[in-house]
């Protein structure tokens, strides 16, 4: 099986590790994964910012980045989700609907790609954490099954937390727009985070994971994170 | 009485609204009463939405009701023109507005006529998008509201801060101050039924007196001209029997074809507004008092706004038009359980009052400009929906129509963000940039001032240097 892998510019800006981890598991699973040279970004941030041909201008770069038969994984439900649900809305009606149309069904986050193919990494990653349901891997892609069967395939004991359908108020351009709001409601999800008992909150989007740590570690909150690609790989 | 009269017609009914949105959510933030008085309704509201789905079907009912709405709005005008013959045709006057000026001048005009002096309301957000009250105190019109939580406010001098629950807000403690105050004595108990018996008393003498009683309408039934008000106090019954004349005030989109329409809806509405299977009341008013009959209104008015309804018909935002102001959006909004339905500045909060302020009031409207911004995106509001509006979609929408200085600023910044991101090299070398800036800027792990654009991220939290982050 062979696969293009979306690296997402978070993880190439903020934690290389992300998509890193994503590929070796995929390896050990038994993928053959490509990860195209030219890639940038899914364009979402100017999309909700409300620049829709800003946000066109980089799509389409990505149409062209992982044209081809392949699926493309990645390692963020949101990143995903703008790709899967957001795509055929952004190119309605333009020149290129049927490419993006066709990279929408191609596109898979990457725990629902494990649990897709029945993928098994083979990792052993005993201890205990909490999942943060990102709400776009929730909501728009409609999958909450998919990281906890992976993370228990690896030995790995969840621990649910309060509220676990809650936003954790990073929201891309919002966190910038009304930083004190988006705060207020990072410091709920990281103490619900702790209150759960766990010692560390993994997830499948790394955009929540920067905020809500980024806000205990400003409140003093003790709180570890890792993405769950991380995680799997041992 | 009269304290009650000098108090309202002496003052300005409401206070405007202060500060720029992004202030006034950092201040309701700061309210921890606000907050937890907030978190209760919405925990408790969450709580009865699953017993909804998980007793009553709710998530069947959703596909029925948004295809029930959305076919409604697809047939709005000949709907529109059955429901205004039918109405006349039991003995009604149908008045169509074209924006909530001409709504107020044709109540405020009617009343005058009829030299009404007190105006019984009941619970309508038509009348307050409109500024209805207003209008009519200006003219020397005394407005009661009979609605508990609208009573409470007019009292208080506030807006409401929910579409169902206009005083949410508040707590018992808050509200038992608010009627001690406007009663001048401290002779007023502190729980709910002695709350409630006060209210009652002093709101009988209202109806007694009130020359026009004024309703919103939840639905109006084109096929019989029947327009639907559900409630649970029983006030709106009063309102619409009690005074000689009755008139309701409808936003044009609120129409449906058929009694089969009607019964669905009426029934996901409460379902979906306070996680009830059923309202306490439903009162269904077809004319005036007919010849006869033992009660009634002598006068049946029925005011239908457009107010910018019409013209979203056939646009991106047409299904808007769907809504049948439930307020779950709200309820189910991060946002809007954070700071209140106040802090928007509009009459129409939560997710659905971000999307269609704007288009009512035009994009750089000072309420509009940044409403579409306060989200994100997390999408709970379309899952909430009884109707099945793409609530998050419709928002991304907004933004992009948003018109102020900050949505020009970003535009030139992401007029540069695209010049950067369309190409792989120039992307890399952005992000190397980057990477080294943070590596450079940062101390123990975590950058904890950022310039420019990230001041907004370090105001409030730190920024990781490496990942996983240190502790």
């Amino acid at each position: 099986m062979r696969v293009l892998l979306m690296r997402t510019c978070l993880s190439d800006a903020v934690g290389p590790s992300v998509w890193k981890s994503t590929r070796r598991v995929l390896q050990r699973a038994g993928v053959q994964v490509r990860v195209p040279r030219g890639q940038t970004c899914c364009a979402q941030p100017a999309w909700t910012a409300g620049h829709p041909a800003r946000a066109r201008e980089v799509a389409r770069h990505a149409l062209t980045v992982f044209a081809g038969p392949d699926e493309v994984v990645v390692p963020s439900g949101s990143c995903a989700g703008m790709v899967v649900h957001g795509y055929p809305d952004l190119f309605r009606g333009e020149p290129e609907e049927e490419a993006a149309l066709d990279l929408a069904r191609r596109t898979v986050e990457f725990t629902q790609f494990l649990a897709r193919h029945d993928l098994d990494p083979g990792t052993v990653a005993a201890g205990t954490v909490t999942i943060h349901d990102s709400c776009h891997m929730l909501r728009v892609l409609d999958e909450a099954a998919a990281p906890r069967q992976a993370l228990a395939r690896a030995g790995c004991e969840v621990r649910e937390m309060e509220h676990t359908d809650r936003c954790c108020g990073f929201g891309g351009v919002f966190s910038l727009a009304f930083p004190e709001l988006s705060a207020s409601l990072g410091e709920e999800k990281a103490r619900d985070a702790v209150e759960s008992g766990a010692r560390e909150v993994v997830s499948c989007d790394l955009g929540c994971l920067m905020h809500i740590t980024g806000v205990a570690h400003r409140q003093g909150i003790p709180l570890r994170a890792r993405h769950i690609a991380e995680v799997l790989d041992r | 009485m009269s304290t009650r009269r000098q108090r309202s017609a002496g003052g300005v009914a409401y206070p405007d609204i202060k500060g720029t949105l992004h202030e006034r959510t950092v201040q309701a933030l700061g309210d921890q009463t606000l907050r937890t008085n907030l978190e209760t309704a919405a925990s408790s509201w969450a709580a009865g939405q699953e017993v909804m789905r998980r007793d009553h079907g709710m998530d069947e009912m959703r596909a029925r009701a948004r295809e029930i709405r959305r076919r409604n709005i697809r047939d709005l005008p000949a709907l529109l023109g059955e429901m205004q013959a039918n109405v006349r045709k039991a003995g009604g006057q149908v008045v169509r507005a074209a924006d909530g000026a001409e709504a107020c001048r044709y109540i405020t005009g009617l009343a005058q006529a009829r030299g009404v002096t007190v105006v019984a309301k009941s619970k309508s957000m038509a009348t307050e998008e409109i500024r209805l009250n207003e209008a009519l105190e200006a003219s020397g019109i005394e407005v009661v509201e009979t609605d508990l939580g609208e009573w409470i406010l007019q009292l208080a001098h506030q807006r409401p801060s929910h579409i169902i629950a206009p005083a949410v807000h508040l707590n018992r403690g808050q509200v038992a101050e608010i009627f001690r105050r406007e009663a001048g004595t401290d002779d007023v108990p502190d729980d709910r039924e002695g709350l409630v018996a006060h209210a009652r008393v002093r709101l009988r003498e209202t109806f007694a007196q009130a020359g026009m009683g004024i309703s919103g309408v939840n639905i109006g039934v084109a096929s019989t001209g029947t327009v639907c008000i559900v409630e649970n106090e029983g006030n709106a019954r009063l309102v619409t029997s009690q005074p000689r004349i009755h008139v309701a005030v409808m936003g044009m989109e609120r129409v449906v074809a058929d009694w089969d329409d009607a019964a669905h809806i009426l029934q996901i509405l409460p379902m979906a507004a306070i996680s009830q299977d059923a309202a306490n009341y439903v009162n269904l008013i077809t004319g005036p008092r007919r010849e006869g009959e033992s009660d009634g209104p002598e006068e049946f008015h029925l005011v239908i706004v457009d107010g910018g309804r019409g013209a979203l018909r056939g646009t991106e935002f047409e299904e808007v038009l769907s809504c049948i102001r439930c307020g779950a959006c709200l309820y189910s909004c991060p946002m809007w359980r954070s700071v209140g339905g106040q802090a928007y500045g509009s009459p129409y909060s939560g997710p659905i009052g971000a999307i269609i302020t704007p288009l009512l009031e035009g994009p750089s409207s000072p309420a509009s400009r940044d409403l579409p911004f306060m989200s994100s995106l997390c999408g709970a509001c379309g899952d909430a929906c009884p109707v099945g509006i793409p609530l998050p979609d419709l928002l991304v929408r907004a933004r992009a129509r948003a018109s102020s200085p900050a949505t020009r600023k970003s535009a030139v910044a992401f007029r540069a963000w695209s010049l950067l991101l369309r190409r792989g090299l120039t992307y890399r070398v952005g992000v190397v940039g980057w990477r080294l800036f943070v590596r450079v800027r940062g101390t123990d792990g975590w950058v904890t001032r950022l310039p420019g654009g990230g001041a907004g991220w370090t105001r409030v939290r730190d920024m990781p240097a490496r990942w996983p982050p240190r502790r």
